[in-house]
């Protein structure tokens, strides 16, 4: 039974992927099927987090063999929420794309490649071996790089070179630092390695494999200076593409930094911890200006991905419970928000025929709702009070000046000004002013939205908002998570059990 | 002995990559992706540690092997990694001669349309 829960968030999309591709003539049933399995997959994940809350970390050995030998899988509370999170994501994605994915899309097989994507990325969540990271990290891309390039078209095409080139390198270093570490310690699975690492005597090498790891995990989650790839190809495929793009692949980077940081590398974080904190606040800075710097919606949106990793890694880098719980928070927040933006800005897409703000306009007169579903997700991004990004910046500038790190908190502060800068930017040319005369070849269009293109948008703007008035209980939940990975003995013991009290932190 | 040249090897196979990397045709960009997977694969291999006609095999009536004996481990990993890489490796081949095709030019350079 402790099993199935676990491994349940792995089978149905893979089954799902198998069975949409079995029936890939029909696009009814693709369509139609793709959100069947979706919500299935939202079932399965929301058991896992109330098993996971309830009764403590979950460890299966897939295959019977005991760790750290065998293939084992891990679900800790943040596991936990990461795969609920996703399966929230897919759900929504799933939904919007039945609209916004053309017939053509669909029969080159785009909702198989989807749950492929899902499959990857929940792997990544539940894994319990760095050798597996990294597969399911291949998983994934492979998934994504399909994704990418489907289309065909020449900014789809150049966009995806851009991408697959520099995440296949991180890829690479990604190999590398785990056949080094492989080699010093003989271990790979993640709560082995944290246990034989507490004491190793040879520091310099491991900090140096850990730099390793730590720029390949940084390219992953798009941290400066190695974030040049996701705002040159985020923008180029379809919106729902892109909102599941934006919502999860640069979190599970920022997930691989957590799970690395605070279990396997713990020892040695004394030493990286400066190095951390000032790569998010340039990271932050440098998103958020190069946001201010464009005129065209998804790419406004690609740059704040960046700027708002920034966010999470300087969470990650106080390392303190608070911090750690502020990260978890702000990662749910941040997934649920970007993907519902970038959702609203395939609903402009679809009903002018442009996101460039220089030629749209008049939305707040044609499309109020459209503008509501705007405001929610964006000002709570730019951490407006009572929206969810209000408490998130919150939490992080509050452990921020707990451990007296007053730079990084006056430019977190200063970050999120900007961001609502550019946020007002969107909302006073999308929304406000009157729609320009056509300029060129470009005809401004009020083409209708079809409804399964709005209701995901309600459903996450919803969630936003749930999130901002009852915050409490998912905050809560974060602290409990993060205690878990700031007191990591019951994530070792759980998983090897010989281990049992022996390690004392 | 043997390490020592196989190191050497991936510092080349690595620098080599490197280098096709950072030059502006698009199929050296394909060849040096080939050639640093193909030496984080190397390393993998090496670092896991080489010891020759020492099979990890048990003999009857003993529940583990008479040490020292090679760790295959490694050589698996290497395997999931070759694979991965020649899938991946296939795919990018198809999609740089797709994007060839759609900018018609083989200079990073024209692949600026999209950048920030």
């Amino acid at each position: 039974m402790n099993g199935l829960v676990i491994v349940l968030p792995l089978l149905i999309p893979l089954f799902g992927a198998v069975l949409l591709l079995g029936g890939a003539r029909s696009i009814r049933f693709q369509r139609v099927g793709a959100i069947a399995i979706a919500a299935l997959l939202m079932a399965a994940a929301a058991w896992l987090v109330l098993e996971v809350d309830l009764h403590g970390v979950i460890a299966v050995q897939i295959g019977d063999w005991a760790a750290p030998f065998g293939i084992t899988l891990v679900a800790d509370r943040l596991g936990a929420i990461m795969v609920a999170v996703s399966a929230f994501m897919g759900l929504a994605v799933g939904i919007f794309a039945v609209s916004d994915i053309d017939d053509e899309r669909v029969k080159k097989k785009f909702f198989p490649v989807f749950f492929v994507l899902l499959f990857g990325v929940n792997g990544a969540f539940l894994t319990g071996d760095l050798f597996n990271l990294y597969v399911w990290f291949e998983v994934m891309l492979i998934a994504s790089f399909v994704l990418i390039g489907l289309g065909g078209l020449k900014d789809e095409l150049e966009g995806a070179i851009k991408y697959v080139s520099l995440n296949l390198f991180s890829s690479v270093l990604f190999l590398a630092a785990v056949g080094i570490l492989y080699g010093e310690v003989g271990t790979l699975n993640m709560a082995d390695l944290a246990v034989k690492l507490e004491n190793y005597p040879e520091v310099e090498l491991i900090v140096s494999t850990s730099m390793l790891l730590l720029v390949a995990f940084c390219i992953k989650a798009a941290v400066f200076p190695f974030f040049f790839w996701l705002p040159a190809s985020y923008h180029t495929p379809p919106a729902a593409v892109s909102a599941i793009f934006a919502g999860l692949l640069t979190k599970v980077g920022v997930y691989a930094l957590i799970r690395s940081q605070t279990l396997i590398f713990r020892p040695i974080f004394d030493e990286v911890q400066v190095l951390l904190i000032w790569l998010a606040v340039l990271t932050m800075i440098v998103g958020v200006l190069g946001a201010a710097r464009h005129f065209e919606m998804r790419r406004i949106l690609s740059f704040h991905i960046v700027s708002q990793i920034g966010y999470m890694v300087l969470a990650l880098a106080f390392m303190t419970p608070l911090a750690l719980a502020a990260a978890i928070f702000y990662v749910v927040h941040h997934i649920i928000v970007k993907t519902n933006l970038f959702l609203v800005s395939g609903i402009v897409l679809r009903k002018k025929g442009s996101a460039d703000l220089a030629k749209i306009g008049g939305l707040y007169k044609s499309a109020p709702w459209l503008a509501v579903l705007f405001f929610i997700p964006a000002f709570s991004l730019g951490g407006i009070p009572p929206l969810s990004g209000f408490w998130a910046k919150f939490a992080v500038v509050q452990s921020g000046l707990e451990v007296g790190q007053w730079v990084a908190v006056g430019a977190a502060l200063f970050v999120g000004i900007l961001t609502l800068f550019s946020m007002t930017k969107i909302w006073g040319e999308a929304f406000w002013k009157k729609q320009p005369e056509s300029t060129g070849d470009f005809v401004p269009e009020d083409r209708p939205v079809p409804v399964f293109m709005v209701a995901p948008v309600v459903l996450l703007a919803a969630a936003t908002l749930f999130i901002g008035l009852y915050g409490n209980g998912l905050f809560a939940f974060s602290e409990r998570a993060a205690e878990q990975l700031f007191d990591n003995r019951e994530y070792i013991s759980t998983v090897l059990p010989q281990e049992g009290e022996g390690i004392a932190r | 002995m043997i390490e020592i040249i196989l190191a050497l090897f991936i510092g080349l196979l690595f620098a080599a990559g490197l280098y096709c990397l950072l030059r502006r045709s698009l199929v050296k960009l394909v060849f040096g992706l080939i050639l640093l997977s193909q030496g984080a694969n190397l390393l993998v291999f090496t670092a896991g540690g080489l010891l020759a006609g020492r099979p990890p095999l048990i003999a009857k009536g003993s529940i583990i092997p008479d040490a020292p004996v090679a760790d295959p481990l490694p050589q698996a990993m290497v395997l999931t990694a070759i694979v991965i890489g020649f899938g991946l490796v296939a795919f990018f081949v198809a999609l740089v001669h797709r994007a060839h095709e759609a900018v018609g030019d083989d200079d990073i350079n024209s692949f600026d349309q999209t950048d920030t």
